[in-house]
């Protein structure tokens, strides 16, 4: 049996799942319980599991992140939900100097299965404090997992896995995709988070991507096509540790690349991924790789300026074109 | 030979200034023999040899403050020779995608032989080694120019084709567009020659390096004309590094003066004529001949009123200057008679636009009308 | 002054203290011969706070402490020669090596750390009580920090979080009165940090950080009070540093006469004296003390000396925990 959720719902019954099989499983963050979580993700999970596993947290990133590192050293297994990735700036210090750290530092005697969720992305009009991508700061720092999730199944399964792991995870939940409608099987589970996945399969160019990103480059695949360029689109999933083989895998067949980012470009993590192809597929390349990343500036609030920062279908589509013209 | 590093002698250390040196070029040390008093933000500290050697040199002078990690002697251990460097091979460069040379490779196709290919910037992709590899003969794409070079050519020619090859690039791939503007030169040739009024004549500043000073701060507020369409994109260059057109009899180079943006007239009209001194007696730098961010070429001492000059690539703008003469000028209703100069800009439309040409054009009428700015 | 207890008491508290004086001493030593590197952090002078705090805790609770934790850790029971071996870089170390000075580790033993961004050890603490409360009601959770945290954002939220949440944790100020060279009436508008502590509903007291045995009273005040009802306490533990702030200081902000007056105060002469006039502790006792000492300080200098190196092949390690570990 299967039926059709959203990328919300399948959060909200991740979080059920977890709570539900694991009594040291616990949901900590602004808003979680009486408010039902900014973006309604634990909505009515209070009610059902009381106030000491879905706990309210005052305005301090810095302070509730820092307990959840050190519940998850001390034996429980925390989901720690930063509002947004904007937010999560005021926790960069526990995150990167303590959760990134402390099994090194330790000597391998600690593990920190923590798990830190948040929102990130723009297209909603939140103006410049609200829309950051920054998951490529995340990705740079050794001693963390990034993931994110960009399809309703990757939602409800890389919650589950990431709470097995037992190291820091942090799932980056793009706020274009919580209304992303999909069929899911009624026993759909964890899903693995080492591979990224082919989402389309083509021949003439990959476009390669992860989280919110996949909808435009899926879609500028199909105009591609009528174009008579074929376009791979490869979702990347998991950002830390990068999945080099599937990169390579798949610029070896098309010979030609976009990488498509929400990140500025200037130091993106579209900028790692170029990189690994070089090193590592450079002969494979019959054309110089391109990037469809954000324009240099902080995210505007007019809808058609907002628009115009970010990575748009005909960009991908022309930077493809580009590319994988043939005479 | 190693060279002795300013040490660390502390986490918190990032500098030392040289006290003094206990040692001098030619003295053997042993290692722990105290080689120079250094002081830190915190304290002097004694620093000893880490090796055994003999100083060859000594790089920094007591009372310089250098970095740590900063190479401040030499000192040669004993019994090491001194390594060569390998001379490096020179390749002429083709523009081939990655893959297009492997499948070359593997087909037995010179790719060289191909000529201008159909990948982005002309580059030769794996389908045209294909196609070259299925013909059996060398496809005629475009012919590139024959190189300058053999024994037979005078040096006078080899200028010429150099020339040549670049304009006809320069034609075919840069799209020009062309805006002038009469500039009133009045204010500025006053303010000159009052400047020049106290000076000896070698002291004296020329109007050319007027000009040149209003381009090189034009540039900094429309920068999209300095610099470089490379690879399909325009890369803007911080620098100003203005390429200057000098006649010379076997035809017209223009090397750069570095940072021009940063120099006093005084520093710039010393430039200037150190630059063309060189150029005619060939003595130019390698980097002067490549580094020109943007070309000036003024024809004024020739009479045409206006030139309109070909870009040099991959440069984005070329300025040129017709004579300073008198012209009838309407200023505040009035009509006058005014010494003035047509300034040109052509330009390359895949980098800038009109309107920003337009203003840039401005900048330099602005500037040269309040020359005490310059 | 505090009614002394019997001798067996007195002398375990001197020694202890003697302990970590003997050894920061030979650190120092160590530090300028180079055998140990980094930022060095001296104990010397605060001894009496771990001593007294640590000394009253069960096996099940756990520590966290900052960059200078080597007192902490001696008297937590981590072994010497592993603390010793740690600052070596040695792959014997109790963090393998990996954390050194600041950074020393040893979870059978619940000593966590070793953390050193100022301030940013609280949260924690008040995470790993979150984890005591559920999984061993009755443990608790003690963070050891500096009064220059006080300053640190992230001070006032875990001190919020603690009091909020009713986590049992007792935070342990040590006010050396100085943040590296900066005074603390000239970082803090409130220098009485105690009172910091008691804007959040959370019990706080001062204590005479230079008495063994004023923070010892302090301490079992503290602890029962957790153990009772599960909420926090504060102790404000007044002390003095009598080295610089680490091997590369030359104290400039500081007189030497502010130094030798505190010095007075030396809980290792104070209490002697006090334990000597009450005819608990002779020289001779001292002396059989300084000989064990300096041969546990032999014993763990050269087994750091004679411990390897870990192999270079071996860098990658620990960053991630092997796939299937629990």
């Amino acid at each position: 049996m299967s039926r059709t959720l959203s990328y919300r719902e399948a959060l909200h019954d991740a979080h059920f799942q977890a709570l539900s099989e694991d009594p040291r499983v616990f949901l900590v963050g602004e808003d979680v319980n009486c408010y039902g979580g900014t973006y309604a993700v634990s909505k009515g999970l209070a009610d059902h599991f009381g106030a000491d596993r879905v706990i309210d947290a005052p305005l301090s990133e810095s302070g509730f992140v820092g307990a959840g590192i050190g519940a998850a050293m001390g034996g429980l297994r925390p989901i720690v939900e930063v509002m947004t990735v904007n937010f999560s700036l005021l926790a960069l210090d526990q995150i990167v100097n303590a959760a990134a750290t402390l099994r090194h530092m330790s000597g391998g005697q600690i593990s920190v299965p923590l798990v830190i969720r948040m929102a990130m992305g723009a297209g909603r009009q939140l103006a410049a404090q609200h829309s950051h991508s920054l998951e490529g700061w995340y990705a740079h720092v050794p001693g963390l997992r990034v993931v994110a999730p960009a399809t309703v199944a990757d939602a409800r399964g890389m919650l589950l896995t990431a709470l097995a792991d037992p190291d820091p995870v942090i799932i980056f939940e793009h706020v274009g995709l919580l209304a992303l409608t999909d069929e899911l099987p009624d026993d759909a589970g964890a899903v693995e988070i080492d591979h990224a996945a082919v989402r389309r399969e083509g021949s003439d160019v990959s476009l390669i991507t992860w989280g919110g990103n996949l909808p435009k480059a899926l879609e500028a695949a199909r105009q591609l096509e009528a174009a008579g360029i074929s376009a791979e689109v490869l979702d990347l999933r998991t950002l830390r540790p990068l999945d080099d083989a599937a990169i390579v895998a798949s610029v070896s067949k098309t010979h030609r690349a976009v990488v498509i980012d929400e990140m500025w470009k200037t130091g993106s993590f579209a900028a790692e991924v170029c990189t690994r192809i070089m090193e590592q597929a450079f002969f494979e390349l019959d054309a110089p790789l391109r990037r469809v990343c954000s324009a240099e500036v902080p995210i505007p609030y007019a809808r058609h300026m907002e628009l115009a920062a970010l990575p748009s279908v005909e960009q991908i589509v022309q930077a493809a074109t580009e590319i994988a013209r043939h005479e | 030979m190693s060279d002795f590093n300013m040490p660390s002698l502390g986490a918190d250390m990032d500098e030392g200034e040289i006290l003094a040196w206990k040692v001098k070029p030619g003295d053997s040390v042993r290692k722990g023999d105290v080689l120079l008093e250094v002081d830190t933000s915190k304290a002097a500290f004694d620093v000893e040899a880490d090796h055994d050697g003999v100083v060859e040199e000594i790089l920094v002078e007591p009372g310089r403050k250098v970095a740590v990690g900063t190479p401040i002697a030499r000192i040669r251990q004993t019994g090491e020779a001194l390594a060569k460097p390998a001379p490096k091979p020179v390749a002429p460069h083709l523009r081939i995608t990655p893959l297009a040379r492997v499948v070359a490779k593997d087909l037995g196709v010179d790719p060289a032989k191909i000529g201008r290919g159909t990948g982005i910037d002309g580059a030769i992709t794996r389908a045209d080694v294909e196609r070259a590899a299925a013909k059996h003969e060398e496809p005629h794409v475009e012919k590139a120019p024959p190189p300058p070079s053999g024994a037979d050519k005078s040096k006078r020619e080899g200028l010429r084709d150099a020339i040549a090859a670049a304009m006809s690039r320069s034609k075919r791939e840069i799209p020009h567009y062309y805006l002038s503007q009469t500039i009133d030169l009045e204010p500025a040739l006053n303010w000159l020659e009052k400047l020049n009024a106290g000076r000896p004549i070698t002291e004296r500043i020329l109007s050319p390096v007027l000009l040149l000073k209003a381009v090189a701060h034009a540039i900094w507020e429309v920068p999209e004309l300095n610099g470089y369409w490379t690879d399909g994109a325009l890369n803007q260059s911080e620098s100003v590094h203005l390429g200057v057109a000098i006649s010379l009899h076997s035809g017209v180079i223009a090397p750069a003066i570095h940072d021009a943006d940063d120099m006093s007239l005084e520093q710039l009209m010393a430039a200037l004529a150190d630059l063309v001194q060189r150029a005619r007696h060939g003595t130019l730098k390698a980097s002067e001949m490549t580094d020109s961010t943007i070309t000036v070429t003024n024809l004024g001492d020739r009479g045409p009123e206006a030139v309109y000059g070909v870009i040099y690539p991959p440069q984005v703008a070329l300025v040129g200057f017709g004579a300073v003469m008198s012209r009838a000028l309407v200023i505040d209703g009035q009509l006058v008679a005014r010494r003035s100069v047509i300034a040109t800009l052509s330009a390359d439309h895949r980098a800038s636009d009109g309107h920003r040409g337009g203003l840039f054009l401005r900048a330099i009428a602005r500037l040269l009308e309040h020359p005490e700015s310059l | 002054m505090s009614t002394l207890p019997d001798q067996a008491r007195c002398h375990a508290l001197y020694r202890q203290m003697l302990r970590i004086r003997r050894f920061e001493e030979r650190c120092g030593e160590l530090y300028k011969q180079q055998k140990i590197r980094g930022f060095l952090h001296l104990y010397i002078g605060e001894e009496a706070i771990a001593t007294g705090v640590i000394d009253r805790l069960e096996p099940r609770d756990v520590i966290s402490a900052t960059y200078r934790e080597h007192g902490h850790a001696l008297v937590r029971g981590v072994s010497m020669r592993a603390i010793m071996a740690e600052m070596y870089g040695k792959v014997a170390g109790c963090s393998r090596g990996r954390g050194g000075s600041m950074h020393l580790f040893d979870v059978q033993r619940g000593f966590l750390g070793g953390h050193a961004i100022v301030g940013a050890g609280l949260p924690i603490a008040v995470g790993l009580a979150m984890a005591r409360k559920r999984l061993d009601q009755g443990a608790i959770s003690v963070c050891f920090f500096g009064e220059g945290a006080a300053a640190e954002g992230e001070f006032h939220e875990a001190l919020n979080l603690a009091a909020l949440w009713e986590l049992p944790v007792l935070f342990v100020c040590e006010n050396n009165g100085y943040a590296m060279g900066t005074a603390l009436a000239r970082s803090e508008s409130q220098t009485d940090i105690h009172l910091k502590a008691q804007a959040y509903k959370i019990r706080a007291e001062v204590v005479d950080g230079m008495d063994v045995l004023a923070v010892d009273e302090a301490a079992q005040r503290a602890i029962s009070a957790i153990r009772a009802d599960l909420k926090p306490y504060f102790l404000e533990c007044r002390t003095y540093r009598f080295r610089p702030h680490s091997m590369f200081d030359p104290e400039l902000y500081r007189e030497q006469a502010e130094v030798s007056e505190w010095k007075k105060k030396d809980p290792l002469l104070t209490f002697r004296a006090q334990c000597e006039t009450a005819g608990l502790l002779d020289e001779a006792a001292v002396q059989a003390m300084e000989q064990e000492i300096a041969s546990e300080i032999e014993d763990a200098v050269q087994f750091s000396e004679q411990a390897e190196w870990e192999a270079e092949s071996d860098l990658l390690k620990d960053v991630y925990t092997p796939r299937g570990a629990p």
